[in-house]
C-alpha cells in the first residue's frame, strides 16, 4: 500500500469516530469491554468450530448499521489483514486432512473445517478491532484504558502520540514528495537517503517536541497532565453490557443454530 | 488597575551554538499599550518574544514583568499574567480535542471544574469557536487553530498578551477576523509580524529590530509611513499605503 | 510479523497480556522515578515519528523489493529501555486499532515479541556492551545488526510458539521455523544496516541531540545477564501460570480433539486427559523440547478421537449448516431493516 492511501485509510477512520450515532455514545469503558469479551469469546471456540460462530456475525452488523460506517470500507481492510492469518491457516486442510464429513456427496476434511474456523474468527476479531476505534474516538479508548487500569504515562504519551500522528505523516509525506519529485526509477530510494530523510524527520520530531513542552510550561504545566472527567455510565451503557454478556454466553454454551437448523429440518421433513 | 508594565533592561541575548539574536535590548511598554515588533527574518522577533514569558532567559540584562524580575523561580507566576502564542499552532493545541487544550492552563493554574468550564465556554465564544469544542485539534482548519490557540491562553485570563506571526497561513477572512478580534482586547499586547497592515491597524506603537538591535522605537503611524527607514531594515510600506501610490502611478 | 487473534487461543493470549502487564507496569514505574517533564511529550512525538517512519519505504539492494523500519532497537538507543518499551506498545497498539495490523487480544503477544525482547533484552544484552562507550559508525552498524537480527529471531520464534500453543493451525514446528526464522534474518539485517545508518546520520549532523536526550530520562540501571534471566524466569511463571490455570478452568479453549464439535457428549476422561495432557505439553515446551514430543502427545489424541468420526451423524452436521444459513440470512435482513429505517429517519 502506498504511502497516501494508508494516511488516508487512517484518517477515515478517525472522522468516523467523531460522529454520533446511538453507538458512539455510549461510554468508551462499556465498548472497549464489550469488544475484549466478544474477541475472547469468539477465539475461544475450537478449533473445528464453524456453524457456532454464525450469529456471532450480529455484532459487526449491528455496529455497522446503527453505527453507520461503510460496510466496503470495514470490509476492505479486513482484506487488507488478512494474507498472515491466511498463509498460516491454508496448510491445515493439506496437513489434516481426514475426511470427517460428507456433504451433499462431497468429502469434508478436518483441515478445511479449521481453515474455514480460522477465517470466519479473523473476520470476526478483525471487523471487532476496526468497529472499536471506528465508533469511539481515540482519546475515548484511551480515557477507557486509564479507567481500566493501564498506568498513567503510558497513557499520556498515547494521547500525544495521537495527537501528533497526523501532523508527523503529514511531514513524512512531503519528505517522500520532495525524494520521489527528485528521484528517477529507484535511484534515491536507497537506503543511505533513505536513512538522511529519517534522520532529518527524527531533527524536525525532536524540535517539534521542545516546542511543545515551551507551550506547555506557558500554560502553567507542572508536570502532570490535568484530565477532566468527561464521560459517565449510564444505565442504557449497562443495558448494552449486559445485552452483550447474555448474547454471548447464549450463543457460545448453546448449539442454538444447530437448534434453528433441526428445527427447520423438522419442518420440511 | 495594577501596574503591568514590561521592562526590558539591556537584554542580550546568545543561542547556545553561538547566536547573538538580542543585543543591548531597552524598552518599556506600559499597560495596556498595543505594540507592534516588526523586522527582517532573524532580526530577533521571535527570540524576544519567547523572553516574555521565560522560555528563553537573558545572558545578560533584566526583564521585570509588572513587579516581577524573571528568573527560573519566578517564572511560574510571570507566566500567569503573559500568556504567549506561538507561531506554529500545531506546537501549541497538544491536547486530544479542543476542550481539553482551552482547559489545560485553568486546570493547571489550580481551578475546580465548574469555574474551569466557565473559562472555557467564555474563552471559545471570545474567538467564535464554541461549536469547535469537542473536536481534535487536527481536523481544524488554519484559522481555526489559531483561534483556539489564542482562546487557551485567553482562557488564564493573562494581563499581556505576546504573540508570534498570529496572522501567517490565514486565508484573508480569517485575518480580517483575527484583527478584529485582536482590536476587541484592552490587554497590553506584544505583536510580533511581517503582517505590517496588520501592525498598522491592531498597534499604536511599533519597535523595529534589525540583528538584534532596536533601531526604531515609536508611533506606527510614523513609523510605518517612513518608506526610507522600513527598505533600510528590510521591511517595505504597508501594502495598504502601497497601492495608493500605485494608484497614484498608474493615473 | 504481528501475531493475530484468529490464531490465538485465550489462554496463549492472557498469558502474553500478563507478561506485557507486568512489563508495563515496571517500566512505568521506572520512569516516574526519574523522568524529566519534557519526556512525555517526547515519548509521543516519537511515537508518531515511528510510525510515520514506517510508512516510508526504501528498495532493498539486489533485490528491488521495499523494505521498512520496524523501531524498537532505534527507539531504545534514542530513549532508553523503558521509554522505548512503552511507546513501543504504544506504536503497536495504535496499528491495532487503525490498522487491524495484529489482534487486540493478540497485542499482549506482540508487545512481547516486539517490544519486550529489543528493549529489555537485546539492547542491554548485546547493543550496549557491543557499542561500549564509542561512537564510531562500523561499530554502532556490527551492534546494530547483531542486535536487530538477536531481537527478530526471538520475536519470529515467539510467533511460532505462540501459533503452535494455541492449536489453532496444523503447521509442524520445523516447517513454521523454517519459513519464519530466515525471513527475520534478512528482514533483520536490512533493519539492523538502516538502524546503523540512522543513528549515524543523527550523530553527524547533529551530535547533542542523542547525548541531551540521554541526559533527561532515567539512567539506564546497570542491567547484569543473571538479572535479566531472574526476571524472565519470575515472568516464565507468571505466564506459565496463567496458562495452566486456563487449561484447567477453560478445557474447551484448549480444545485438541476435535469430540466436542458435533455435540457427540461430555467424555470427562478426555478432558482431565487433555487437561493434564497440556500441562504437560507447557512444562515439556518451556524447555523447547524436539518437536517429536509434542507431536507424540498430539497423535493419540487424534487417534482416539477418529472412530467418532464414521459415526458423525450427517444429518446433525447438515442441521448445522442449514441453521447457519438461517441465522446469517436473519442477520442481513436485521443490517439492512436498520439501514432502511436510518435512511428513513434521516430524510424526515
Amino acid at each position: 500500500m502506498t504511502f497516501d492511501s494508508l494516511y488516508y485509510d487512517i484518517g477515515r477512520l478517525d472522522r468516523l469516530s467523531y460522529r454520533d450515532t446511538f453507538v458512539h455514545r455510549l461510554d468508551p469503558r462499556i465498548k472497549v469491554i464489550a469488544a475484549i469479551l466478544f474477541l475472547f469469546t469468539v477465539i475461544s471456540f475450537p478449533k473445528y468450530e464453524v456453524v457456532a460462530l454464525a450469529p456471532f456475525f450480529l455484532f459487526p452488523v449491528l455496529l455497522i448499521t446503527i453505527g453507520e460506517i461503510p460496510a466496503l470500507f470495514i470490509l476492505r481492510k479486513v482484506l487488507l489483514v488478512s494474507p498472515f492469518a491466511v498463509l498460516i491457516g491454508i496448510f491445515n486442510p493439506l496437513l489434516d486432512a481426514g475426511t470427517v464429513a460428507v456433504i451433499s456427496g462431497v468429502p469434508v476434511s478436518a483441515g478445511f473445517l479449521s481453515f474455514l474456523s480460522i477465517l470466519l474468527k479473523f473476520i470476526l476479531t478483525v471487523s471487532a478491532a476496526l468497529l472499536l476505534i471506528a465508533t469511539t474516538s481515540f482519546p475515548g479508548v484511551c480515557h477507557a484504558l486509564r479507567r481500566l487500569g493501564f498506568p498513567a504515562i503510558f497513557v499520556a504519551q498515547l494521547l500525544f502520540l495521537y495527537r501528533y500522528l497526523f501532523v508527523l505523516m503529514e511531514e513524512a509525506m512531503r519528505v517522500i514528495r520532495a525524494r520521489d519529485m527528485r528521484s528517477f526509477g529507484t535511484r534515491g530510494t536507497e537506503m543511505k537517503v533513505f536513512a538522511r530523510l529519517i534522520g532529518t524527520l527524527l531533527f524536525r520530531t525532536v524540535d517539534r517536541a521542545e516546542r511543545i513542552y515551551h507551550a506547555m510550561l506557558s500554560r502553567g504545566f507542572m508536570g502532570d497532565i490535568p484530565i477532566l472527567r468527561k464521560y459517565h455510565i449510564t444505565t442504557i451503557d449497562l443495558a448494552y453490557l449486559a445485552m452483550t454478556i447474555v448474547f454471548l454466553v447464549i450463543f457460545r454454551f448453546f448449539r442454538v443454530t444447530e437448534g434453528i437448523g433441526r428445527i427447520a429440518q423438522e419442518l420440511f421433513r | 488597575m495594577s501596574h503591568h508594565i514590561i521592562e526590558f533592561r539591556n537584554v542580550s541575548f546568545r543561542y547556545p551554538d553561538g547566536t547573538e539574536a538580542l543585543r543591548n535590548i531597552d524598552f518599556r511598554i506600559t499597560h495596556g499599550e498595543s505594540v507592534g515588533v516588526i523586522g527582517a527574518n532573524g532580526a530577533g522577533k521571535s527570540t524576544l518574544i519567547q523572553h516574555m514569558n521565560g522560555c528563553l532567559m537573558p545572558t545578560s540584562g533584566s526583564v521585570t514583568i509588572g513587579d516581577l524580575l524573571l528568573t527560573r523561580k519566578t517564572r511560574r507566576e510571570i507566566r500567569r499574567k503573559v500568556g504567549v502564542v506561538f507561531q506554529n499552532p500545531d506546537d501549541q493545541l497538544f491536547m486530544p480535542t479542543v476542550f481539553d487544550d482551552v482547559a489545560f492552563g485553568p486546570l493547571n493554574l489550580g481551578m475546580d471544574e465548574t469555574r474551569v468550564r466557565e473559562r472555557v465556554h467564555e474563552a471559545l465564544s471570545t474567538v467564535h469557536g464554541l461549536d469547535l469544542c469537542d473536536k481534535p485539534p487536527h481536523h481544524l482548519s488554519a484559522g481555526q487553530k489559531r483561534a483556539v490557540s489564542i482562546a487557551s491562553v485567553m482562557a488564564m485570563e493573562p494581563d499581556i498578551l505576546a504573540m508570534d506571526e498570529p496572522a501567517a497561513n490565514l486565508d484573508p477572512r480569517s485575518r480580517r477576523l483575527l484583527i478584529a478580534l485582536l482590536k476587541t482586547f484592552s490587554h497590553s499586547k506584544i505583536i510580533a509580524s511581517h503582517d505590517l497592515d496588520m501592525i498598522l491597524d491592531v498597534c499604536e506603537r511599533c519597535i523595529v529590530l534589525r540583528d538584534g538591535r532596536v533601531v526604531a522605537d515609536g508611533r506606527s503611524a510614523e513609523i510605518l509611513t517612513d518608506e526610507r527607514l522600513l527598505e533600510e531594515n528590510s521591511l517595505e510600506l504597508p501594502l495598504t499605503l502601497q497601492t495608493r501610490r500605485w494608484r497614484e502611478d498608474t493615473e | 510479523m504481528h501475531m493475530a487473534d484468529a490464531l490465538l487461543s485465550p489462554a496463549v493470549g492472557t498469558a502474553l497480556w500478563a507478561g506485557t502487564a507486568a512489563v508495563s507496569g515496571y517500566a512505568s514505574v521506572k520512569l516516574k522515578e526519574r523522568i524529566d517533564d519534557r519526556e512525555i511529550p517526547l515519548m509521543g512525538v516519537l511515537g508518531a515519528f515511528i510510525f510515520a517512519a514506517q510508512m516510508i519505504n526504501f528498495t532493498i539492494p539486489g533485490t528491488g523489493s521495499s523494505g521498512h523500519l520496524g523501531g524498537g532497537m532505534i527507539l531504545a538507543i534514542i530513549l532508553g529501555p523503558h521509554a522505548a518499551f512503552l511507546v513501543m506498545a504504544s506504536v503497536l497498539m495504535v496499528q491495532a486499532l487503525f490498522f487491524a495490523d495484529g489482534g487486540l487480544l493478540a497485542l499482549g503477544c506482540n508487545i512481547w515479541n516486539m517490544g519486550v525482547y529489543p528493549c529489555y533484552l537485546v539492547y542491554p544484552l548485546i547493543y550496549k556492551p557491543l557499542t561500549g562507550n564509542s561512537k564510531n559508525p562500523g561499530r554502532i552498524l556490527v551492534a546494530s545488526v547483531v542486535s536487530v537480527v538477536v531481537a527478530l529471531q526471538l520475536g519470529a520464534f515467539s510467533v511460532v510458539m505462540e501459533t503452535l500453543l494455541s492449536g489453532k493451525s496444523e503447521l509442524p514446528f520445523g516447517a513454521f521455523v523454517l519459513l519464519m526464522q530466515p525471513i527475520h534474518l534478512a528482514i533483520g539485517v536490512i533493519e539492523g544496516v538502516v538502524t546503523a545508518g540512522i543513528i549515524n546520520h543523527v550523530r553527524s549532523a547533529r551530535p547533542e541531540l542523542l547525548d541531551s536526550i540521554a541526559a533527561s530520562r532515567p539512567l539506564d540501571t546497570a542491567i547484569s545477564l543473571r538479572k535479566v534471566m531472574v526476571t524472565f524466569a519470575v515472568l516464565a511463571v507468571i505466564t506459565g501460570g496463567a496458562l495452566s490455570w486456563f487449561a484447567s478452568t477453560y478445557p474447551d479453549g484448549l480444545e485438541w480433539s476435535i469430540e466436542k464439535v458435533y455435540g457427540k457428549g461430555e467424555l470427562p476422561e478426555d478432558e482431565h486427559g487433555i487437561a493434564a495432557k497440556l500441562k504437560g505439553i507447557q512444562e515439556k515446551t518451556a524447555f523447547f523440547p524436539d518437536y517429536n514430543l509434542k507431536s507424540a502427545g498430539k497423535e493419540p489424541k487424534k487417534a482416539e478421537a477418529a472412530p467418532a468420526w464414521p459415526g458423525a451423524d450427517a444429518g446433525t452436521s447438515a442441521a448445522g449448516i442449514i441453521g447457519a444459513a438461517i441465522v446469517l440470512g436473519l442477520i442481513l435482513l436485521i443490517g439492512m431493516g436498520i439501514r432502511t429505517f436510518r435512511g428513513r429517519n434521516a430524510q424526515t
